[in-house]
This record gives structure tokens, sequence and C-alpha cells, in this order.
């Protein structure tokens, strides 16, 4: 462990803390430093957030110690976090749009039923935060009309004014441009150089290396290091992130590619912010081979899934899924999607691939329930649906074999192999798959991906977007990278290995870029 | 450390939970009969007697019964869309309005087998078309339909008025009523029917309208479940991303969803003008649009459950009359307060007993 001088500002001892059955955070103790910045660096879902809503009295740990200054305090609430000088930005912000800055600010600590005297107070104290820490602001701007950079100085003077010592921020750039980001970086420097102590939450490597003084990785609920930043590269962490466990043995012949079944040619995809969620996009699939996109989750991968499955029309650029040409002028639907023969397991399956209350054999028809034999002249053959989803449940080792059972009540890992076989039960030609196995024990991930191959094996055309590396290492004939909206580099699996995949992740140099330039 | 609450057993939150609200909601109504000096359990006595005391008073609790049923109905498709009607009322003033211009229009050229259907094709179709503008509203230009149906429900009140005071009231007429309809647009009353079978009951407002709407709960139960359309309605209201995901356009969907919820409470325009009144009158709605989200509310949206709730409901209302026939100190005002303690706990406050209901039950596994 390396060592900075003096007693930590917060330092969390052995916190653990369960949902139900899964265990968020696993036994971590961590030491935020006074007057630095610490950066906590993982995937999602490898409990960085849990971890900071203990910290800010959001959830209470189930047991573990938090010590202030090196006095052990309880946090029942964020008003406790507060009161220790802990405040929080969040990374949706909580701000009301049609008040002023000062409105905002004052907003929860008034300091008494009449506004004037308090107003007063805060802008005198706003003012002298603004000189102390160089965060210029317009008191009175509606926050309507700042740009999201300036939104997020407002919070951070909310907590500043609330006597914050400790700031935490939870994926601060999750909204900003990367100038606005440089921006922050700067205040946070400002910051530290005024003996704030700063939290920084982030998947992203380079803004670890830019910002942070000391950073810890955590993985499945656990920190697994703990680095000087200056000691340390975004190779290393990279490693550290996706960890390094040898990659599943998976009985894979080599490929015999096939016709081309999908095609993308320079797709993009702009927001009504115009954020450029994909950028100029283009690859092919062919017949029988697994292709992986990999990325830091966020970087466009899940933007691309729901072009390529016609939920949402691309902004520019073309797509032929199997002869048929979808664009801007000339949109799909899921439906017709469906008619050419490309299945699409969403990446999040509870919020797309199923419906949480119906019974399972109705969540293992969704999307083919028009069609016979489930449907007849509109009247839904019960029996035949009934009997659809208990033979789906019979190959692909669904357990509890119960069609009747609420869909909600299975456990993660066999709603996704419901998803899984209802996608792959008619033998489709091109296969799209989001995030195969997440949320899925570990028994459930080789039976997933056994099946993939399989299909592969069967001519079927597999697109698998991951974030687990190991996962599109051991699965994929070939690798996509993408990287803040763009395919930043193509591999053939034979010579991919982590640490090149994960420095390309990461934005840290667009190597070997063979990107198939399709006209 | 509190013992977590497991969820009620199905039988408890379909059956137990309602029944609870329903006792508590009159243990309130007690009170304040109390208050006002009636002895409580004479007044329930009353209200039981006159809702279900004899063939007459049965029939009038069918009678509105059938006006419930259409109204829960209407609010529990749109609910299962996951779209809130709360224009159950102006759906069914329109609906009343479509029968009857086709009443007036064709009664003296049609006999009553091609005229009744006519009726009723009528009613639904101005009931769904009402609906379809707020449905319209909201899927293409994202307007908030539990807004823009309350909205409608003005207009059409408003509308109504206008036609009635100025375009279909019967000539030298004093009241805004139209001319009564022919004999050939009545539905046939329930004693008539029976009383051609053999069975001999009290005159009452009981039509055959009440076959209309037991077939709209089939009807109702087998689209919902038994259908691609319904599977794919369900899956909007449940969760429309994956509806999206499936293939479902949520603009249509949201379009078939409200016609059709507009189409059913506009059958309260049927059993009112060709069962009842025999013209066009104002103000036949009477609430039971809005009386609707109680039901359909209280019958968990399913029309089992929402034939219970509408019985429920159509008791309240007859026995409700009776009870300020008989009681001169409660008032016709003091009949709508019971009935809106009943909507209070049965609606807004159904799952206030929940938590206790969940000690009470998993004390009693454990």
């Amino acid at each position: 462990m390396p060592q900075l001088a003096g007693v930590p500002a917060i330092e969390l001892v052995a916190i653990d803390k369960s949902f139900g059955s899964v265990h968020a955070v696993r036994g971590v103790s961590l030491a935020i430093d006074k007057g630095a910045i610490t950066g906590i660096v993982g995937e999602n879902g490898a409990g960085k957030s849990t971890l900071m809503s203990i910290l800010y009295g959001l959830y209470r740990a189930d047991s573990g110690e938090i010590r202030v200054d090196g006095q052990s305090v309880h946090m029942e609430s964020p008003r406790d976090a507060i009161a220790h000088g802990i405040g929080m930005v969040h990374q949706h912000f909580m701000l009301i749009d049609t008040f002023t800055v000062l409105e905002n600010l004052v907003l929860g600590a008034e300091g008494g039923p009449m506004l004037a005297g308090g107003m007063a107070a805060a802008r005198t104290e706003l003012e002298r935060l603004e000189r102390e820490y160089g965060l210029s602001v317009d008191p009175d701007a509606r926050i309507a009309d700042l740009s999201v950079g300036e939104q997020q100085r407002v919070e951070i003077l909310k907590v500043l004014y609330r006597g914050a010592r400790i700031l935490i921020l939870d994926e601060p750039s999750a909204v900003l441009t990367p100038q606005e980001t440089d921006q922050l970086f700067r205040i946070l420097a400002t910051l530290k150089e005024r003996g704030v102590s700063v939290v920084l939450i982030t998947h992203k490597l380079r803004e670890i290396m830019a910002a942070t003084d000391r950073v810890y990785v955590m993985r499945q609920g656990q920190v697994v290091a703990d680095r000087r930043t200056q000691d340390t590269d975004p190779e290393a962490l990279a490693e550290l992130m996706v960890g390094r466990k040898v990659r599943l043995h998976l009985d894979k012949t080599s490929t015999r590619r096939g016709e081309v079944v999908l095609e993308a040619a320079h797709l993009s995809l702009v927001d009504g912010r115009g954020v450029r969620l994909l950028d100029d996009v283009s690859l092919t699939l062919r017949a029988g081979e697994i292709v992986g996109v990999a990325g830091v989750s966020g970087n466009g991968q899940t933007e691309l899934l729901q072009v390529l499955a016609g939920i949402r029309p691309p902004t520019s650029g073309t797509l032929t899924v199997r002869g048929r040409v979808i664009q801007t002028g000339h949109p799909s639907d899921p439906g017709e999607m469906r008619d050419l023969s490309l299945a699409h397991v969403p990446e999040d399956r509870l919020r797309q691939g199923m419906v949480a209350a119906f019974r399972a054999s109705e969540t293992a028809i969704l999307g083919y329930h028009d069609e016979p034999p489930f449907t007849r002249n509109y009247i839904l053959n019960a029996p035949a649906v009934g009997a659809h989803c208990a033979s789906l449940m019979e190959q692909f080792d669904v357990r509890p074999r119960l069609p009747g059972l609420r869909s909600a009540s299975f456990s993660g890992g066999n709603q996704q192999k419901l998803v899984l076989a209802r996608e792959m039960a008619r033998r489709p030609k091109v296969l799209l798959v989001g995030q195969p196995t997440r949320g899925v024990d570990i028994g459930a991930i080789e039976f997933i991906h056994r099946e993939l191959i399989k299909s592969r094996d069967a001519g079927c055309g597999v697109l698998v977007v991951s974030v687990e590396l190991e996962e599109i290492l051991s699965l994929a004939d070939r690798i996509l990278v993408m990287f803040a909206g763009k395919i930043v580099g193509e591999v053939d699996a034979g010579q991919a290995d982590e640490r090149m995949l994960g420095l390309m992740m990461a934005g840290a140099k667009p190597a070997r870029s063979e990107v198939e330039g399709v006209a | 450390m509190r013992a977590p609450r497991r969820p009620l057993p199905a039988w408890a939150d379909v059956a137990l939970l309602p029944l609870v609200n329903i006792a508590l909601a009159f243990v309130i109504v007690g009170i304040i009969v109390r208050l006002i000096g009636v002895d409580p359990f004479h007044a329930l006595r009353l209200l039981v007697v006159g809702a279900l005391g004899s063939s007459e008073s049965i029939g009038y609790t069918l009678y509105y019964t059938t006006n419930f049923i259409f109204t829960g109905l209407a609010v529990a498709v749109a609910f299962h869309g996951g779209l809130f009607n709360i224009g159950g009322e102006g759906q069914a003033y329109l609906g009343g309005l479509g029968c009857g211009l086709a009443m007036l229009a064709f009664d003296r050229y049609l006999p009553a087998p091609i005229l009744i259907p006519l009726g009723i094709a009528a009613a639904a179709l101005f009931g769904a078309a009402w609906a379809a503008v707020p449905a319209w509203l909201q899927a293409w230009r994202g307007s908030h339909i539990v807004i823009t149906t309350i909205m409608f429900n003005f207009v059409a009140s408003a509308l109504m008025v206008y036609l009635m005071v100025n375009v279909l009231i019967a000539p030298g007429s004093m009241t805004p009523q139209s001319r009564n309809f022919t004999a050939a647009a009545k539905i046939p009353a329930m004693h008539d029917v029976l009383a051609a079978v053999g069975i001999q009951v009290a005159p009452s407002a009981l039509n055959l309208s009440i076959v209309l709407a037991l077939l709209c709960c089939v009807g109702v139960w087998i689209f919902l479940w038994h259908t691609s359309w319904g599977y794919a309605l369900r899956t909007m209201g449940h969760n429309p991303d994956a509806a999206v995901y499936a293939g479902t356009n949520l603009k249509t969907m949201t379009m078939l969803a409200m016609c059709l919820s507009g189409a059913l409470a506009g059958f309260v325009g049927v059993n009112e003008l060709m069962g009842v009144h025999q013209r066009i009158v104002l103000d036949f709605p009477a609430g039971y649009g809005f009386a609707g989200i109680a039901v359909a509310l209280m019958g968990r949206s399913h029309p089992l459950g929402i034939v219970l709730a509408a019985l429920l409901f159509g008791a309240l209302q007859q026995g409700g009359a009776e009870l300020a026939f008989d009681i001169p100190l409660i008032t016709r005002e003091m009949v709508v307060v019971i009935q809106g303690l009943v909507i209070l706990f049965s609606g807004a406050l159904a799952h206030l007993p929940r938590p206790w209901l969940q000690l009470l039950l998993s004390r009693r596994v454990s």
C-alpha cells in the first residue's frame, strides 16, 4: 500500500453490502487522502457506486466501519454525511431548471422561513466560494440557460456551500464533452490546492490518469488494487479492471465464413442534443462467424445494437441485412428485422428483452407473438404457447421448468437463457447478442457460450457486444473495438490479447487500425 | 431489526384487501352517520334492503351495475396499455349522442333487429372517436392523455348542452330533450323479457343492455389475454421498451387501446337512452365515467373483478337512494359522501391496509 502523509480524510474499513442474493460490496477497505484526488475505477457493476452510496448515507452497510478524520461515524442519511463535510455530485444533476443559480444553492438550506435574509447571506457566501475556488457562475442565471458544464459547476458549488471538505463525483464526465471534462479537471485541481479531498468515480482510464493522485481498482465488489497514479499506466489498470483470469476454454473449431449477412456502411447516429452516439461505423458480418464488439460500456455499443436491430433508424449511412437496404429514408422496425431472420438478444433483458410481470410462456413469444403457431386469426393459441415455452426450457435447461411462473421470478441466468432460447429457436441467419452473460452465474455462462458457438457452426452470423474482454476473447473470431462511437480497431481473435484490446478500449492509441472500408 | 415483510398471497391480494377496504370505508361512514344522529346499523340495514330487498330494487341495482361495468371495462382496457383514461364521462356522453342520432335518423324506417345493433354500433363509434382525439394527441404530439381526456369531458358536456338547446331539442319543447324515439328503438326491459317466459318481476329500469355488458366482459377478457393484439397491448402497458423491441408500433397501439376504451364507455349511452329514457337527454352519464376508475381499480382491471366491483357500486347507488328516501336526516349529498368514501378507500387508499395485513399474515405463517 502506498502511504501518503497524515490521517486520511475518510477511511472505509471492511465494508460489506448485499442486496438480496447479490453481494455488491465485499469487505472493501480504502482510504481517501486529505487534499488529494482519489480515483475509484472499475467496470459497471463492480460496486463503485454502491460503495459511494454507503459513504454518502444513501445505503447502510451490512458490516464495516466508516472513519472521518480518524473518528468512527455512523451514516444514517445524506444529512449525516453532509454534517461530516462529505458532499456528492451525482451523475444526473439534482437542479431545478426554472430556478436561478442562487435559488438552487439555498434549496434545503434556506436558513429560515423568510427568504430575503438567507438569500443575501448566500450571495455573499457564493461570491466568496467563486473567488476562492475560481468557479465563475452568474448567481442570477437560470439553470435552464446554462451549459451542462456550468450546471455541473453549480452542483459543485452547492456541495461546497454546505461546507463539504470531501467531494465525491460519480461519473462526472458522462454528460460532458471532452473540453468540458478538461475544464472540470482544472476545477478539481484548484479544489485540491485549496485542501478539498476529491473522490472521482469513473470507468474511464484516461480520466484516472489525467486527474488523480491515487487510484483504487474495483472488480466484482472488491478492491483488487491500490496504486499511485504516477506509478501505473492505463494498460496495467485495464488488466486489473477486467481481471486476468485464464480465458474459458471453449471447444471451438476454426470458422467457415460464408456470405455476408449483415453489412453496415458509414452508420452515424446523432441524438436530439447533437451528440454523436455512433460515428461513421462500418462493419461486415458473415455467415458462420462470431464478431465480438469490445469496448468500455457507454461508447456506442448500445446504440449500435439498437440501429442494427431496427429499433432506431440511423441518422446517416446504410445498413444491409440479407439484401434489404436500410437507411434514413427507408427505415426498418424490429418486426421486419425478425422477418429477415435477424434475431436480437438485447443488452438489458429486464428493460427490453422481457416483460417482468408476464408469465414465462408469454415472455417466450415476445416479438413472435403474432406469428403461427402462437397466433392464428389473431387468437393466441395458449396450448401452443405453453408447449413452445416448455420445449425451450428443456433445450436450454431453464429452471424451474414452469412456463406459468412470472418471468421476474426466475434468476438472471435463467431469464437470459429463456431470452436466448427464444431468439435462437427460429434458427436465425443473423444473431445480435448484447452482454450475453451479464448478471449470469458461471455455470450458465459456459452453457450460453457453447450455444452461441453451436449457432455459429450452424451457419449463423453472430455479433456479440460485451464489456467482458474475456468473453469477447473466448467467443469471437474477429474483434472490433469501439471507443467514443467509433470503431477504433479490428483484430483477428488469434492475434488479440487483453492488454492490446484494453489499450484500444481506453482510447489510448488507435493501434493497428484496419477497419474495413466498405463503400 | 424489523422482520422483512413478505408480499401478500394472491388470495389476500385479490379478495381480502378489497373487503378490508370496504369494511374500513363503512366504519368511517358509520361514525359519520352516528354523528348526525342516525343509528348506523339501522342505516346499513336500510341500505342493504334498499339495494337487494325486492325484485324491483335488485332490478335497479343491476341497471346501475350495467353502467359501472361499461365504464369500469373502459378504464381497465386503457390501463392494461399503460394509459389512464379519465375521459369515460365524456366518451359515455358522446356514445349516447351517437346512438341517439342513429335513432332519430332511422327509428321510423328500420325494424328493431336492425335498429338496435345500429344504435349500439353508433354508440361505440362515437365513444371511440371521442377517445381517439386525446389518443392521437398523446401518440403523435406528446400531450398527456390524463389532461386531454379530462378536458374532453368538459368539451363533451358543453357540446351536448349546445346541441340539445339549439339543434336536437324537440319542436315546441321547453326542456332540452330530443323527441321520443319510436318503440322500435327500445331495448327490451328485463321485466318484459322475463314476463314473456313466465317469470313475474316488478318493473325496473333494468334492460337487456346488461347482456351486452356481460358480453363485453367476455370480449375484453378474450381480447386482452387471448389475442395477439391484447398481448401487444399488455406488453406496452407493462414495458414500452420491450414492446418496441418486439416490433409493436406504440402509436397505433395507443390508438387501439383508447378507441376500445372509448367504445366501451360509449355503451353507457345505449343503456341509458335506448334502454330507459327513449330520447336524448342531458347529464345522463351522471358520474359513471369517473366511478368507472374506482370500479376498475377495485376490480384489479380484470373483467370478473369489475363485475363484482360494479355490483357493489350499483348496490350503493340504489341502496343509497332508498336510504335518502327513508331517513330524512341522510340527504342525497350524504349518500354521495358514502359513495365517495368507498371510492376513496378502494381507490386512492387501496394499499393502506396492506402493511398491516402483511404483518398479520406473516405472523400467522411463522
